[in-house]
């Protein structure tokens, strides 16, 4: 089943351009990377999930239902943590985890701790008091505790320090194994490349592509770095080489083939040193769409 | 249930400080009234001295400062304001709030409509009105008692002037809520709230100077004119149904505006 399903949609802001018409489905069970530099509508089609804004044409359905109609409905299934986080600056933590506990129809008060205890965050504090990152673990916990179906991420890991990333992401797979589908907006590709099953790469507020990033990676390029006394370049323009280049007597390529063909053009030469990588996500992206 | 609460406790400060104020306001003017009633003469000397014009445009003619009511009815002239601004004040600031201080998206996100968060906050800002209106009605008939210096009163007169509290800091609460939602963003509740109240009540003004019924007859000042009420023993009816109209317009155009608007991002 599809946990959601974007038909179309498109969002104008007056003139200016939010997304235009955008369609991907998210299967049950995933967890959907999507991708872009900033601007490119990420937040935008977030936010129409939400109904925080409205959509100009087209549709997006969550739980097979309208995401406008049932909107209130459909949210008691959804944790959401924005790119953003603001919370009332009067209250304390606790005061404000329990408000948004209460939203909730299920009794949320052990996983509120259980979640306020693995992100050390201490209840007891007024919001006004917090620094970024701890606002941040606010928003997880208060975007958890209702143990949601879909957990949607607008740049979530923006001020958490690597430690509290690497807790962050290992809750996040837990949610995940636990059944929850996660829906996980991002611009460093690293992050995605670690967590994610698919991921859909949007520009300009257009969906550029939509891969499996397994797939994405295996049947790719690898990079290859040679150095090698009086190696020539012009050796390696053989089928499956690109972006060849020689810099300081380093020969540098990505190649896509057969791998022997490869070992044979080095040949018999000294070699000095020599590196075989896979590209990383951002390689193959900058590779292909720029 | 939970937006009511969260809502109201937020409020409640203000509330009490807006009444605590009112009430200091209420003691202060009604304690000079013993000056006031010692000198009857003095009074419509003092009256006389004022241009016409002037008290036209303050809503102080037919007021006879000498007698407990007519007093009563001029320290109820400065309470007005003060009731118009705390309530514009919660109708500028009640959705636009969130957007302002960009926690609409956390509010947004949760499982409630709309319509029903409209409906909790407007009950809990009318919560916090009916406090403040507890209080000057609770202030205004113990400083009569006290300051009226064995003056009597018609009480139906009083009972008139603050029944009317409802319906005008109800205008000012629903019309502040609508202006709000007419704007993109409101980036600061306090100039919106205080151009509605002054720019209202400087209509009613300046209407009355200028003598012609004519634009103030928006102006809930004038609708609910003290010297009005304690003249005629009743309020101007038509006048008073202005107002509601106002404030029918207003809240539906609220909710429907609220349903349909896109929040602006923090980014």
């Amino acid at each position: 089943m599809s946990i959601i399903e974007v038909n179309h949609l498109t969002k104008y802001y007056g003139k200016s351009r939010g997304i235009v018409d955008v369609s991907f489905n998210v299967e049950e069970g995933e967890i959907f990377g999507f991708i872009g530099p900033n601007g490119a509508g990420k937040s935008t089609t977030i936010r129409l999930f939400l109904s925080l804004i409205y959509p100009t044409k087209g549709e997006a359905r969550i739980f097979g239902k309208d995401c406008i109609t049932f909107g209130p409905e459909i949210r008691q299934e959804i944790g959401y943590l924005p790119s953003e986080v603001f919370y009332y600056e009067g209250m304390k933590v606790l005061d404000l985890l329990k408000y948004s506990a209460s939203f909730y129809k299920k009794d949320c008060t052990q996983r509120m701790q259980e979640l306020a205890d693995l992100m050390e965050l201490d209840l007891k504090r007024r919001i006004s008091d917090l620094s970024y990152g701890n606002k941040k673990k606010v928003g997880i916990v208060q975007g958890l505790l209702h143990q949601p179906k879909l957990i949607v991420l607008d740049e979530p890991t923006a001020g958490l320090d690597p430690l509290m990333q690497h807790k962050f992401f290992n809750l996040i797979r837990e949610e995940n194994k636990r059944g929850a589908t996660v829906f996980f907006s991002s611009h460093i590709l690293g992050e995605v490349q670690r967590l994610c099953n698919r991921v859909a790469i949007i520009k300009e507020g257009s969906i550029i592509a939509i891969q499996d990033i397994k797939t994405l990676q295996k049947d790719n390029y690898k990079k290859i770095r040679v150095t090698a006394d009086g190696l020539d370049e012009k050796r390696f323009q053989v089928e499956g080489v690109t972006e060849l280049g020689k810099e300081n007597g380093t020969v540098s390529l990505f190649y896509k083939g057969d791998i022997n063909v490869l070992v044979q053009l080095i040949g018999s030469r000294k070699i000095t040193d020599l590196t075989v990588e896979d590209l990383t996500l951002e390689e193959i992206f900058m590779h292909y769409y720029e | 249930m939970n937006i009511y609460v969260h809502e109201f406790k937020t409020k409640l400060k203000s509330a009490l400080t807006w009444s605590g104020s009112i009430a200091l306001l209420i003691l202060v003017f009604m304690s000079m009234f013993q000056v006031f009633a010692a000198d009857a003469a003095m009074v419509t000397d003092l009256m006389n001295s004022f241009p016409e014009e002037l008290l036209i445009a303050f809503g102080m003619t037919d007021m006879d400062w000498s007698t407990i009511l007519g007093f009563f009815g001029l320290v109820f002239t400065f309470s007005q304001i003060c009731l118009a601004i705390q309530a514009a004040n919660y109708g500028v600031g009640l959705v636009s709030i969130e957007e302002t201080e960009w926690t609409a998206d956390f509010l947004l996100s949760k499982p409630v409509g709309r319509t029903q968060i409209m409906t909790s906050k407007l009950l809990a800002a009318i919560t916090s009105l009916a406090i403040t209106q507890a209080v000057v009605w609770a202030s205004s008939f113990a400083f009569l008692a006290i300051f009226r210096e064995g003056q009597d009163y018609q009480v139906k007169s009083v009972v008139l002037l603050l029944l009317s509290m409802i319906v005008f800091q109800v205008f000012f609460l629903t019309v502040g809520m609508a202006i709000s939602l007419l704007m993109k963003r409101v980036r600061n509740v306090l100039p919106i709230s205080m151009a509605l109240v002054f720019g209202l009540y400087i209509l009613n003004a300046f209407g009355g100077m200028v003598g012609e019924e004519s634009l103030e007859i928006l102006s809930p000042f004038k609708h609910f004119a003290p010297s009005y009420i304690i003249k005629h023993t009743t309020w101007d009816w038509p006048l008073v149904m202005i107002s509601v109209t106002l404030i029918v317009v207003s809240m539906v155009g609220s909710y429907m505006l609220y349903a349909r608007r896109n929040i602006p991002s923090a980014v």
